[in-house]
């Protein structure tokens, strides 16, 4: 019995910097093999509760450890239409991985690192040959591309219907597109699972903002039988402090996405800028703030991330920040900025010095910034990534569609929202999650609507 | 969605109107809103207003002033071309209600992005002047269609070649020595704005003024475009761009604004230089 993981072959942190080329290159098929061999096929299968997507974990390990590939891939893909990203992006520490047995006294076994080795090898073989269904003549549109949308649209245009992605934005991915770094997730990876989304017959449509170009009104005049809404959260919220508008002060989601949606890392072959000094700081410790971080260390500053919290409470995937402490990012915890000081481009943060306090509503001891304890950070380009809301645009267009007073919209367990044949999940309902979360609610939606439009007469 | 070009002209040196299909953006546009456009695969998203459109053609129209590599490579594109992407209608209609009497004022090419929202105003039974400013008479852009329905049009021109000698601004002084005013919408060049606000202020007129602001996804998710108006932040894409112009910060909007000056010139000379 193997105590620890066979690890998983990284580009060193010196290449890392130098380049957006993703830093995590997965298992060999021995290696996989071999990883495999330490799963002790639990007969209650722990891992399986912790996947939210309920994937049979110990079937497809069985089958990588049994070189049978293309049953493993095939066992996932009952229940995850993007492996090769959740392989990637999950995070497995708090899920699949935390439940699996191994993990009392030894490391757990590496579940995400199988499943994306499943994924790259099915991808690397490049066939992959979709069965249609017979058509049943109804259409359903999906708003949003995000993993919430490319589910639901995978689903149903499986069972026969004719879907259509509209997407705001001029590609498809939603955050996998515009949030997520090349290091994390390359841009192939994603853009074959949304091939294949596509050769279910499913037609994207990008440049819709549904609201402006289309109201859902409009949706169902157009022949749509339902409306699935996965249009995420995207809004990013800033920290209402002074100097917050000063130049070079970025969002987590601007910052982002002039880096991978418009790829400003390659300015000036391409268009869009961004202006990365030489003394950056981070403030959040989220997977956004981790992704900024990285980032604004491959475009060649000094990293500094502030949290309020401590190290414990940091949200981020455990891999991300080690890779960023890999990196060269330093870490200032029990941190809060009070200020940004700066005349046109900032020039520091002021902060304040935290305590931890009571536990709050999170269970987490909420931070209590110390009086008098102030003291600044240089910095010329800071990045606020301290989460984001729930898309406005839809709710404001569409009242009768419920919201909470946080502007998640409101969903059964069904996904049904307060309008008849409007189906919602993803970041949308909860608020900012996971990818897999995202799925998740995709996937009972897409199962509600399967039902719906097979009970609508015809 | 396709949008393809079916109309081009040269209004001067350095602007060029275009008439584009685009039926569903023409079908729910009002008049003061804008759309995103991308002209080509390695191209930034940038904003557009929308000076005139014809739903029953299923037709918008933009007026573009080449300032900079996209503008300059969307100048270029001739009638047939596509344009790659075009996102909208976006941000908020102007308000569109009875004021009374009404000024509009402009430079040059912002004439256009002007020219929608007046004649709504004069439909609603406003009286309906504008002030349009320009360098020399040559850069005095729709002229003639803002003849076709305001009661009043000035024109200034720096070098007195057309009507008055100086700016807009001056000539908007002018106007209200001898005009009861009950509205100012200003659209030009963040200085000019900023000067209408503070007239406006010392007027008591309400005013507005639409925003220049740098933007990315002008949906609302990046915070690009974030301006402060009387003392709060605002997105110019969604809760804009127009705003109260006494209320706003314009040094904060032009020092935002030249930002990524740098780079943009860098851009431009690159892309000159290969072609
Ligand atoms: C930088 C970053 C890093 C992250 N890292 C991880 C990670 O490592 N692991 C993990 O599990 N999760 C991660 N997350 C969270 C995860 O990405 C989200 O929970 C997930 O993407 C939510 O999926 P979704 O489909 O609900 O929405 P999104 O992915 O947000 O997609 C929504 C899409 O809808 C579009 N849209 C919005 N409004 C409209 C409209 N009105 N009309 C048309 N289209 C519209 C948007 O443009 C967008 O493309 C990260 C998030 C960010 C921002
Ligand atoms: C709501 C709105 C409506 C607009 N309507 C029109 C219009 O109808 N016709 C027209 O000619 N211009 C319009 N503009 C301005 C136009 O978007 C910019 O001139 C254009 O982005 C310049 O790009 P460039 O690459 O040619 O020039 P660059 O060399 O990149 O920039 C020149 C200047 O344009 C501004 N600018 C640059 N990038 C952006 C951006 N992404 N978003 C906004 N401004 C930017 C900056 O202030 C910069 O200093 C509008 C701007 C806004 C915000
Ligand atoms: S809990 Fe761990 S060891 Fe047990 S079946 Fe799941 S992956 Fe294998
Ligand atoms: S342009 Fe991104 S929020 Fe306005």
């Amino acid at each position: 019995m193997r105590e620890k993981r066979v690890p998983m072959r990284e580009l060193s942190p010196e290449e890392r910097v130098k380049s957006f080329a993703e830093v995590a290159l997965g298992y060999s098929a021995e290696e996989a093999m071999l990883e495999a061999k330490r799963c002790l096929q639990c007969r209650d299968k722990p891992c399986v509760t912790g996947c939210p997507v309920g994937i049979d974990i110990p079937a497809f390990v069985q089958a990588i450890r049994e070189g049978e590939f293309e049953r493993a891939i095939a066992v996932i893909r009952e229940s995850n239409y993007l492996p090769g990203i959740t392989g990637r992006v999950c995070p497995q520490e708090r899920q699949c991985e935390a439940k699996c047995r191994l993990g009392r006294r030894y490391e757990p076994l590496a579940i995400g690192a199988l499943e994306r080795f499943a994924a790259d090898w099915e991808r690397a073989r490049g066939v992959r040959k979709p069965a249609k269904a017979e058509s049943t003549g109804r259409r359903v549109a999906v708003v949003g591309s995000g993993p919430a949308g490319l589910t639901v649209a995978a689903y149903l245009a499986e069972r026969g219907h004719g879907v259509t992605i509209f997407e705001a934005l001029h590609e498809p991915g939603g955050v996998l597109a515009y949030g997520i770094p090349e290091f994390r997730l390359p841009r192939e990876v994603l853009n074959a699972e949304v091939e294949y989304v596509r050769s279910l017959g499913v037609e994207i449509e990008t440049n819709v903002l549904i609201g402006a170009t289309y109201d859902i009104d409009e949706l169902f005049e157009l022949g749509y039988s339902a409306v699935f809404l996965g249009t995420g959260a995207g809004l990013p919220r800033f920290l209402s402090i002074p100097g917050e508008n000063l130049n070079g002060i970025y969002s987590g989601n601007e910052f982002l996405f002039r880096i991978n949606l418009m790829k400003a890392y390659l300015f000036p072959e391409y268009d869009t800028p961004v202006k990365v000094g030489d003394r950056a700081v981070v403030i959040g410790a989220g997977n956004v703030a981790m992704d900024a971080a990285r980032c604004a260390a491959r475009l060649g500053a000094e990293v500094q991330v502030l949290y309020r919290r401590s190290e414990v409470e940091m949200p981020a995937r455990r891999e991300e920040v080690r890779h960023a402490r890999e990196e060269g990012i330093s870490f200032r915890f029990l941190t809060q900025p009070a200020a940004f000081l700066g005349e046109s481009r900032v020039h520091a943060v002021r902060c304040l010095r935290c305590e931890l306090g009571e536990a709050d509503e999170s269970g987490r001891r909420s931070p209590v910034p110390v009086a008098g304890s102030e003291f600044e950070v240089e910095a010329d380009t800071v990045v606020i990534a301290i989460g984001q809301s729930p898309n406005p645009i839809i709710a404001m267009k569409h009242p009768e569609i419920e919201t909470t007073p946080k502007g998640t919209i409101v969903v059964d367990e069904h996904g049904r929202t307060s309008r008849e044949g409007v189906f919602a999940g993803g970041d949308i309902t909860t608020g900012q999650a996971t990818v897999i979360a995202a799925m998740g609610a995709g996937k009972r939606a897409a199962k509600a609507m399967h039902a719906y439009l097979r009970g609508l007469s015809p | 969605m396709r949008s393809v070009i079916v109309h081009k002209e040269e209004l001067a040196p350095g602007y060029k109107l275009f008439v584009i299909r685009s039926p569903q953006v023409a079908k729910k546009i009002q008049p003061g809103q804008f759309v995103m456009v991308r002209v080509h695969e390695k191209g930034e998203r940038i904003p557009m207003t929308v000076a005139d459109f014809e739903r029953e053609a299923g037709t918008i129209t933009m007026v573009v002033h080449e300032v900079g590599k996209t503008s300059r490579m969307l100048a270029g594109l001739e009638v047939g071309d596509e344009i790659l992407d075009l996102l909208g209608p976006l941000g908020k209609p102007s308000e569109i209600r009875h004021y009374g009497s009404v000024v509009g004022i402009c430079r040059q090419g912002t004439a256009g992005a002007l020219y929608s929202i007046l004649r709504a105003l004069k439909q609603a039974g406003n009286r309906v002047t504008v002030i349009m400013g320009a360098k020399s008479r040559e850069y005095i852009i729709f002229e003639e269609r803002m003849r076709g329905f305001c009661d009043e049009v000035v024109v200034a021109t720096d070098d007195g070649s057309a009507g008055m000698k100086g700016y807009a601004v001056a000539a908007l002084r002018e106007y209200l020595k001898k005009n009861r005013v009950d509205y100012i919408l200003a659209i030009g060049p963040t200085k000019m704005m900023k000067t209408v606000g503070r007239i406006a202020k010392e007027h008591g007129i309400r005013a507005t003024a639409s925003l220049g602001a740098i933007m990315l996804d002008g949906t609302g998710m990046c915070g690009a475009c974030r301006v402060t108006v009387a003392g709060s932040t605002k997105f110019a894409c969604v809760d804009g761009p127009e705003f109260d112009a006494t209320e706003v910060d314009f040094d904060e909007l032009q020092r935002r604004q030249e930002f990524f000056r740098e780079e943009e010139r860098l851009s431009f000379e690159l892309y000159e230089e290969g072609t």
